[in-house]
């Protein structure tokens, strides 16, 4: 009779710059279940919507987490907006939708680094950090910030983007998908990876699905649940959008709808650039939601569908906020994808779903 | 220089962070910065490092994951808090679930300011804290001499 093993898995782990800890269950090689616990970065975030008014905590949003930081301070902000019933100004739209496309190009190609230092492509990883740096670049320039950017406001954005500084958001995209190029084809063609990556933690529509798994995670199983389809705000006024899908369901899947989701939202860059309307950018906002008012928001952050919730007490300061983010969903497929692999495999499944816990737990 | 503070290593843990120091930590190794033509290497064992850069505050459940990180390095250590939040708890210094700062778990040697902390902060904080490292090797050597 075989003998169960525990096996303690993070919160410290080189894998995760975050901590995640799992038990995993053990028989020999193989992973019999996978128990997560999550509390380490608790913060308690909500329950600061009470004790700071709706202006001053937008730059709070923003440090729920530090890589979806702009798509955050976005989703509260949408949020209010929708609570006090304000219309935002449409260059303000434009401008939030091309600074949410960046960070998610940001936030995949950090993300497939991690994956390539993961299953020990060093080279692979560096490559991915370095053309990173550049979009930084362009957050840096264009906000002033690298990684918080604190661009939003209720009402709009803090300030507007010249054409010179359009251009160079443009140049920079372009040369950024010259030689992203050259590193999708490294992925998805290399032998070495595609024997890391095939069949690994493999998910199946159904599963999916009844798990109601969100973001890349999903659309790797063959799930549409983009919410950018529904084209709010900005990305209605795009001429086309078509969610990027795979019907592979595992490691190489996700790795595959990720990379190929930065080509996409630098096309969704360069359209967005190419018709930006002009006009003002913010609009005052200083009076209160109505008491007892609610108002709810999706938006596709880089990570998946995150849902958002405001209740009104008629003041500046919320009743009660709440958010889905898209890690606590992913977390219960993670689990499941992790039973019955082998150990070896543990941290490649563990990163596939882009685990963010601060997000999770904020 | 001693050998202590030639090519230090450094380990990373993200406490209660948002991310956002801690990629600007990673930021700080990769090609952008690329402290790691140095020899820093980031590892994460703790009985190999060096340098400990904690990024985020501490709170009731990941205090005990600090203070025993910091036990398992070998002498000479040096810490550097690595962010607002690490300094002092930041934004969330008033939070009901937020301690204070790294200092209240662990002695920090090195505090690096910023929200989220640059990579260039991150680098000047450790190279302050190898003049750190130098004189704690000193003492260590001293007190080997003296016993």
């Amino acid at each position: 009779m075989s003998q169960h093993t525990v096996i303690p898995f993070g919160p410290q782990h080189p894998v995760l710059p975050e901590p995640l800890h799992l038990d995993l269950v053990v028989d020999d090689e193989r992973v019999i279940e996978a128990v997560p616990q999550i509390g380490f970065i608790h913060r308690g975030l909500e329950r600061m919507t009470q004790t700071h008014d709706y202006n001053q905590f937008i730059y709070i949003a923003e440090r729920i987490c530090g890589i979806c930081a702009f798509g955050h301070s976005l989703g509260y902000a949408e949020t209010i907006e929708s609570l006090l019933g304000v219309e935002i100004p449409p260059r303000a739209e434009y401008l939030r939708v091309i600074l949410h496309e960046l960070s998610r190009m940001h936030s995949h190609i950090l993300w497939l680094g991690l994956a390539a230092d993961a299953f020990g492509h060093e080279a692979l990883f560096m490559h991915c950090w370095r053309l990173r740096e550049r979009i930084l670049d362009v957050f840096e320039a264009t906000t002033g910030g690298r990684v918080i950017l604190s661009a939003v406001i209720v009402g709009g954005m803090v300030r507007d983007q010249d054409a010179a500084m359009l251009q160079m958001i443009k140049d920079t995209i372009v040369g950024i998908k010259d030689e992203y190029g050259q590193l999708v084809n490294t992925f998805v063609n290399d032998s070495s990876i595609r024997s890391r990556l095939d069949g690994i933690g493999y998910i199946s529509k159904e599963d999916a699905m009844r798990y109601g798994m969100v973001g890349p995670f999903a659309r790797a199983s063959n799930v549409n649940n983009d919410v950018r389809c529904l084209g709010k705000g900005g990305y209605g006024k795009l001429s086309t959008f078509d969610p990027i899908m795979d019907t592979s369901g595992d490691c190489f899947g996700r790795a595959k709808v990720r990379a190929l989701e930065v080509l996409q939202s630098a096309d969704i860059i360069e359209e967005m650039i190419d018709t930006i309307p002009g006009g003002e950018v913010a609009i005052p906002v200083k009076h209160a939601p109505e008491p007892g008012a609610q108002a709810c928001n999706t938006l596709e952050q880089p990570r998946g569908e995150c849902y958002y919730y405001a209740l009104s007490n008629g003041t500046k300061y919320l009743e009660r906020m709440r958010m889905r983010t898209p890690t606590s969903v992913n977390l219960a497929g993670m689990a499941m994808a992790l039973k019955g692999c082998d150990l070896a495999d543990v941290n490649m499944i563990v990163l596939t779903i882009d685990p963010c816990i601060s997000c999770t737990e904020r | 220089m001693g050998f202590a503070s030639k090519s230090p290593w450094v380990i990373h843990y993200d406490a209660s962070s948002c991310n956002g120091c801690d990629i600007e930590v990673l930021a700080a190794l990769c090609p952008g910065y690329d402290v790691e033509r140095f020899g820093i290497i980031n590892t994460g064992n703790p009985k190999h490092a060096d340098i400990f850069l904690v990024t985020g505050s501490v709170n009731e459940q990941n205090i005990r994951v600090v203070q025993e990180i910091y036990n398992q390095m070998l002498e000479p250590k040096v810490v550097v808090a690595c962010g607002c939040c690490a300094c002092t708890g930041g934004v969330f210094h008033d939070s009901y679930n937020v301690l204070g700062g790294v200092d209240q778990a662990i002695p920090v040697d090195v505090y690096a300011p910023g929200c989220a902390v640059r990579p260039e902060a991150i680098i000047d904080a450790v190279v302050e804290g190898l003049a750190v490292l130098e004189q704690k090797s000193e003492a260590l050597q001293q007190q080997r001499k003296g016993a």
